[in-house]
């Protein structure tokens, strides 16, 4: 069994207008130390073991469904977890 | 002429193209279920709505549903495809046309008429109009800022797919890209909403024009 932890932003050239948003609001609170800030999706996914690696299955999913690559791009962390933990 | 309507849990345009068909243009027009894996039409019509609720982003659930391989092989056999709205969303998706639509530039749901060019006026959904003509169709859409890399985008200019374009940009979109077409020019995505001025009760006909260019129908001198 598997844990997976995927986030998904959009790509640096794409403008990403809520995070210029909150950035401005921050700014408005007095953090003015905010630099940048990125808005983005997080998903976690039980995974149970097939015969691909984990890394193939989950880049293939990211791919395929969950970011769309003309804008956004994706990073993930996978864990191993007895099944005793995961249940 | 037979349209085929096709019907997405959370397709709220579908009797709109409907009506446009039917009533306005004289056409036959049926519904396809999203669960369907044939039907039989001479041209797709994917209306606006928000599929699937806009879940994950806008049009990706949609493009997986059966009936999306029946389009994708209509599409590859050279017959028309129109994607309006949800429908141009779900037809990026799907890999149908190029490029991405991202959140509006200010965030915010639009829903207005507006000034657009017929920036080609020779492909098969805009042979009705006149070339560089300005319309006006209605926009509403939250995710409607088109966007693509730059090498996409010369290939669009390279080669007239850019059909329609914003002339008071309110979305945010490159090259201010309101409509476009796959490159074989049978595929149309537009965030404008033709079906919406197709009567003249409505005080617009514009769209109307849209589907008589599809069909070759001529426009009737007023």
């Amino acid at each position: 069994m598997y844990h997976v932890k995927i986030y998904i932003t959009y790509k640096e050239s794409i403008l990403d207008p809520q995070g210029e948003t909150i950035k401005k609001t921050l700014h408005q609170l007095n953090y003015q130390n905010v630099a940048s800030v990125t808005v983005g999706k997080y998903f976690e996914i039980d995974l149970a073991a097939s015969d691909e690696a984990p890394e193939v299955e989950v880049e293939r999913m990211c791919a395929e469904l969950l970011a769309n690559v003309n804008m956004e791009s994706y990073r993930y962390e996978i864990e191993a977890v007895s099944v005793n933990e995961a249940i | 002429m037979r349209f085929a309507v096709i019907q997405f849990p959370g397709s709220n345009c579908d009797w709109d193209l409907y009506y446009a068909v039917t009533e306005g243009l004289k056409e036959t027009a049926l519904f396809v279920d999203y669960r369907a894996t044939s039907f039989t039409a001479d041209a797709v019509l994917i209306p606006g709505g928000f599929s699937y609720g806009d879940y994950l982003r806008s049009g990706a659930i949609a493009r997986v549903a059966p009936v999306m391989q029946a389009v994708k092989d209509f599409a590859a056999s050279g017959k028309p495809v129109l994607g309006i709205c949800n429908g141009f969303q779900i037809l990026t998706e799907a890999g149908l046309l190029p490029g991405a639509l991202r959140v509006n530039r200010d965030q915010a749901f639009i829903c207005q008429n507006q000034a657009l060019t017929v920036a080609n006026a020779t492909t098969r959904f805009t042979n009705q109009y006149q070339a560089n003509e300005t319309i006006h169709l209605p926009i509403a859409h939250g995710e409607g800022n088109y966007y693509c890399s730059p090498e996409q985008l010369a290939t669009l200019k390279a080669n007239g797919q850019i059909v329609f374009t914003y002339q008071d940009n309110p979305n945010g979109s490159i090259a201010d890209i309101a409509g476009i077409t796959n490159e074989a020019g049978n595929v149309l995505g537009m965030m404008p909403h033709p079906e919406r001025a197709s009567d003249s009760l409505l005080g617009n006909t514009d769209g109307l024009r849209l589907l008589m260019s599809l069909c070759g129908k001529e426009v009737q001198p007023a």
